[in-house]
């Protein structure tokens, strides 16, 4: 029998971590291929995917593929994420939260009100972002449509992509931020202190029934 | 199309300002189409096939005179012919020889993100340099008259350039030379002006009391201008746009949104960065540790 100390809780399996690191690393390539095409002032980027005509070329593709992968991640954690009430007191109290005094808020699921309207708002915007990516998609698409919504497409692919990249921005830095999120996704588990203390009715979840008598 | 010996006064996405010192001052160009001389015989369209070099596919008939039947990436001007019933019962024949109006404030050239595809010269020619193209199309979605076309083949953008080769060496424009009626003339953009004022004065005499110059003020003014009957119906002529400007979509997109975007990214950085400065880490330590390890242990 292992002790408590080897006693971590799986949070992702394989399959979701690989999943997550091939959206990830699309995102990655999306983002640096779309600013270089975006603003000037970053259009060397265009050099790491061979230089602005295949940038032109691989970011459609490489859309479709992120797209692609991440309606499965999606629906594995669609459920998890539909909004509680106690979320929105999490929310009201957000000034706890940034300021790390947890105590005092609610429990919290699998996921907190954060992560869970982050989930949305990469769900709304990957959603922005295919529709308008194929109207302004010229080689294969652009000419079914008309000028004016071709126009309003490229307004709203950029506006959605900005979006997306300052949400996962903040993604990425809440997962430095709260030490210890970083191995759920790269070993899959998390120490039983750690989901006590940030996720405490999964935590509570996750472990009924399994505790040594 | 190539580089010219043309001073180049603004480039695509570029931010910095182009070398200056050297300027039109003899005065810009400017190519002026008076469709009250048109006879529609092509001439125009075949001069600039054999001065660039282009054989566009044959087409279908499409019910009209026009042939082709659009721009294309292989026929940088067009005749377009348009049947309007005047007030009186009468019928006009109205053509218009379109292609790309060289615009003082150019929708393709704010549009394109790749920097030196898209040059405006000193004298107001605006030219692609495929060279630079990426094959994006956001020039077609900046275009307020719809010229650019995208070639199938190369995935170039092309249209018309004005003969800046020619025009750089002292010539005017292929399909100038060849117009026979002299309804196609070019020069520098004011002597074009008042050649035009003196053809809309004779045409007013006429009795086309709404003649006029299409010289837009929406996008600046254009450098190739028109000399209509109805100046003040510029939409019966294959719909060519009453009041053309830069979409208020692609001025956001191209304008505000860049500068704003990019700052707000890096904002949201910083944010984080300092948080972590700031405020720090959310950690779990042995409290919690053995707060979870006593609840594990509590029987159920």
């Amino acid at each position: 029998m292992n002790g408590y100390n080897d006693r971590r809780i799986v949070r992702y399996t394989a399959g979701t971590r690989i999943n997550h690191w091939i959206v990830a690393i699309s995102f990655v390539l999306l983002a640096l291929s779309g600013l270089a095409l975006f603003h000037p002032a970053v259009f060397w980027l265009t050099a790491l995917f061979g230089g602005g005509p295949w940038t032109r070329i691989l970011h459609p593709f490489i859309g479709c593929f992120m797209v692609a992968a991440f309606i499965l991640l999606a629906a594995e954690f669609w459920k998890d994420n539909y909004l509680q009430q106690r979320d929105w007191i999490w929310l009201r109290d957000i000034q706890d939260v940034v300021n790390n005094r947890e105590e005092h808020l609610p429990e919290v699921g699998r996921y907190n009100a954060g992560q869970k309207l982050l989930f949305f708002a990469i769900v709304v915007c990957l959603i922005g972002l295919l529709l308008s990516g194929i109207i302004i998609w010229r080689q294969y698409f652009s000419f079914y449509f008309p000028i004016g919504l071709i126009r309003f497409g490229a307004l709203l692919h950029a506006f959605c992509g900005f979006v997306l990249i300052c949400a996962i921005i903040v993604h990425i830095y809440a997962a430095i931020w709260v030490t210890g999120s970083i191995r759920a996704m790269t070993r899959g588990t998390v120490s039983p202190g750690w989901a006590w203390k940030h996720h405490r009715a999964w935590f509570r979840e996750v472990t009924r029934g399994t505790q040594p008598k | 199309m190539a580089l010219q010996s043309l001073d180049i006064v603004r480039r695509s996405a570029t931010t910095l300002p182009e070398p200056e010192a050297r300027g039109a001052h003899t005065g810009q160009v400017a190519k002026l189409i008076d469709t009250t001389k048109c006879i529609g015989c092509k001439a125009c369209q075949v001069a600039c096939m054999e001065w660039n070099d282009l054989r566009d596919d044959i087409g279908t008939c499409t019910g009209h005179y026009d042939n082709p039947h659009d721009l294309s990436e292989y026929s940088w001007t067009l005749m377009r012919f348009t049947e309007y019933e005047n007030p009186k019962g009468d019928l006009e024949w109205l053509i218009r020889k379109d292609g790309c109006m060289h615009c003082e404030d150019p929708g393709c050239l704010k549009a394109c993100p790749s920097p030196g595809a898209i040059v405006q010269y000193a004298n107001g020619i605006v030219d692609f340099q495929e060279e630079n193209c990426i094959g994006c199309g956001y020039c077609v979605t900046g275009c307020p008259f719809d010229v650019p076309r995208i070639s199938k083949k190369d995935k170039k953008a092309y249209k018309c350039t004005l003969c800046s080769d020619r025009v750089a060496v002292g010539l005017e424009p292929a399909c100038v030379k060849a117009c026979p009626t002299g309804a196609i003339v070019f020069g520098t953009k004011d002597d074009m002006k008042q050649h035009a004022a003196e053809r809309i004065e004779d045409l007013k005499e006429r009795g086309f009391d709404q003649a006029g110059l299409y010289d837009p003020a929406g996008v600046g003014g254009t450098h190739v201008m028109y000399v209509l009957h109805h100046a003040d119906q510029p939409m019966l002529y294959s719909d060519l746009p009453e009041k053309p400007k830069i979409s208020p979509m692609v001025g956001l997109w191209k304008g505000a949104a860049k500068p704003f975007a990019l700052f707000a990214i890096v904002a949201t950085a910083a944010v984080g960065f300092l948080h972590y400065i700031g405020i720090g880490p959310n950690e779990t330590d042995e409290a919690d540790e053995e707060a979870a390890r006593r609840e594990l242990e509590k029987p159920p």
